[in-house]
């Protein structure tokens, strides 16, 4: 009995010392988190109820910035229009363009590593870098407008000041600038299909395209689905291609929430109405998420 | 390997084993039929196609490059020319002339390296604190990690912007360190690795009277590298190529613009000096495109570990 109390008492000892121990090496997470994380949440939540101006007094609006933001204000749809626009061109585009390129790049391309990084440069390279490149490009006077009219004589629209054709080379930009990060994901899966079963499929005949549509895709679903919810996400918070190339106009054709949120915040020092919107812009990327994962079921199918 | 124990501890079997070793070759090769003619074609075929999504990618890249190198009056020449009517190296140069360009690049520097540091620092500690030590309240702390990750930065940097003004903050290397070095992701990603590290480990080392830091520091830490090479990586690029929060808290962009801050900058009243704009380009993608080219072996994996997680 003594010797069990002992041991008991000992090891309450030990849990109690682990305890603090792992206390030290929590603090400094929890330090940060609740100084640049919770605090500005909850700040968030507060700043989205009130007038909050940059400068001068502040007034509690109860719902009033969200009221105003559905009901009044003239950017707020178009911007929400324009994320949902830029999110159904991009993520499609994104998907279709890092599987082929991941399943074209198969082992027996040569060099298939140098075209691996090749096409994951713009994703690592500054996005300003990469958006003030195809502002030259697009460019009345420059590279596609150019080869266009002196190889075919046909005169391109304006495409950074049409407001469709905006819209158009911002996805097309971010396209190329993001579609490698994907690409990669794809690739990586590939690698880890299991050989038998492709084996087994190959023995049954499956070949090309067939072998790709019902054996290669339903094994890579798990990483299609991951793949298809970070882009939706991060699609939904662009903000600075279409800063750089358009400023988001013409008008505010190309102006996403984000913008509208950072325009309504540091320009005119809406501080509330901004806060407001980026709730939005938050409630927003939860639902869709979790309608994706409810989807998931139908679509994406897991080993075991 | 296995062949040639094969063949060596199998007499007779050696043919056989070269033959299936032959074949396991082929088999690397989806579809590949190598030596027919329709296989050939088709491997021909892949590469043509390969090669040329690569070209029409590389042409932005490519086509900076040399805008870089002209002459400003010869960047929208009509019709367009690859090569203008000299080759301007003085233009790389020109760049640091223009504007404090060499401090935006240390700028940058700067700031992601120190960001990286707070980072790997954070999420290791307290990764190991969530993986490998047994605390009360653990699993809902952690749980609370992880639900900061759902909060876009958008939703925060209104906010964030007050509280820098609090701290008195606004325009200074700590508010463009400090904001984004705290997220869950780090800490998340190495409480996974280091929970697939074996436990005896741990519990050898405290059979022999080693504290949870030695623990750490010791033996948890170095098994990790990879993974925190990988972090860290991902941090360096994420800080150096971040946007909107430095458009935020930077006011003087002279003193404290980064790189990305600093490439709009030669866009003017008077018009855009393209070539330095695209020189300036160039140069801000040199330090991340080595990186990629120098981890390229790892990235496959790295991305396959720890990039299902987000950037």
């Amino acid at each position: 009995m003594p010797t069990l109390t002992r041991r008991q008492r000992r090891r309450s000892e030990l849990a109690k010392a682990e305890t603090r121990q792992a206390l030290g090496f929590i603090s400094p997470a929890l330090a940060g988190l609740a100084v640049f994380t919770i605090v500005p949440v909850v700040l968030s939540i507060v700043m989205s109820l009130y007038n909050w101006p940059a400068f001068g007094e502040r007034s509690f609006a109860g719902f009033g910035n969200y009221v105003d933001l559905f009901t009044r204000h003239p950017d707020f749809w178009p911007a929400l229009r324009n994320s949902a626009v830029f999110t159904l061109l991009f993520v499609p585009m994104n998907l279709i363009v890092a599987l082929s390129l991941a399943l074209a790049l198969s082992p027996r391309i040569r060099g298939r590593g140098a075209f691996r990084v090749l096409f994951f440069i713009p994703v690592v390279t500054p996005i300003v870098a990469n958006a003030l490149v195809w502002k030259m490009m697009l460019q009345p006077q420059g590279l596609f407008n150019g080869v266009s009219t002196s190889v075919f004589g046909v005169e391109l629209p304006n495409f950074l000041a049409d407001r469709h054709w905006a819209m158009i080379m911002v996805v097309m930009m971010s396209v190329w600038q993001g579609m490698g990060y994907n690409m990669l994901i794809f690739s990586a899966a590939l690698e880890q299909l299991p050989a038998s079963v492709m084996e087994a499929a190959r023995i049954d005949g499956a070949q090309g395209a067939r072998m790709i549509r019902s054996v290669v895709i339903p094994m890579l679903s798990p990483a299609i689905f991951f793949a298809t919810v970070m882009t939706i996400i991060t699609s939904l918070q662009v903000f600075a291609q279409p800063q750089l190339l358009t400023g988001g106009g013409p008008g505010n054709a190309t102006m996403p929430l984000v913008q509208f949120i950072y325009n309504q915040g540091f320009q005119f020092q809406n501080l509330g109405l901004a806060a407001a919107a980026a709730w939005v812009l938050f409630v927003l990327i939860i639902l869709i998420t979790a309608m994706q994962f409810k989807a998931q079921k139908r679509w994406v199918h897991y080993e075991h | 390997m296995s062949t040639e124990t094969g063949a060596a501890t199998l007499p007779g079997g050696g043919a056989g084993q070269v033959k299936r070793g032959n074949r396991r070759a082929r088999n690397t090769r989806p579809e590949g039929l190598p030596g027919t003619k329709h296989g050939r074609l088709r491997t021909v075929l892949a590469h043509a196609a390969v090669v040329l999504a690569a070209a029409i990618f590389a042409t932005p890249i490519v086509y900076a490059f040399f805008t870089a190198l002209k002459p400003n009056t010869e960047v929208f020449s009509m019709p367009p020319r690859l090569i203008g009517s000299e080759l301007r190296w003085s233009n790389f140069a020109e760049v640091f002339a223009y504007g404090p360009f060499a401090k935006y690049i240390f700028n940058s520097f700067f700031v992601a390296t120190a960001g990286t540091l707070v980072v790997l620092v954070v999420s290791t500690t307290a990764g190991y604190a969530f993986g490998r030590l047994r605390w009360p309240g653990r699993d809902v702390v952690f749980v609370l990690f992880l639900a900061t990750l759902m909060v876009p930065q958008e939703v925060v940097v209104v906010p964030m912007f007050i509280v820098m003004q609090w701290f008195g903050w606004v325009d200074t290397y700590q508010s463009l360190i400090f904001p984004f070095a705290f997220t869950a992701f780090g800490t998340f990603l190495m409480r996974q690795f280091f929970r697939g590290i074996p436990y005896e480990l741990d519990e050898a080392a405290k059979v022999d009277g080693a504290s949870a830091v030695r623990t750490f520091l010791q033996i948890i830490l170095p098994l990790a590298k990879s993974a925190v090479a990988v972090l860290a990586v991902f941090t360096f690029l994420a800080f150096w190529n971040s946007y909107l929060w430095p458009l935020i808290t930077v006011v003087d962009y002279q003193s404290h613009g980064t790189l990305p801050i600093g490439l709009a900058s030669f866009s003017g009243q008077h018009g855009t000096r393209w070539d330095l704009q695209m020189a300036a380009a160039i140069i801000s993608m040199i330090p991340t495109t080595i990186i990629v080219i120098a981890l390229q072996k790892h990235l496959v994996k790295g991305i396959a570990t720890a990039g299902l997680g987000g950037r």
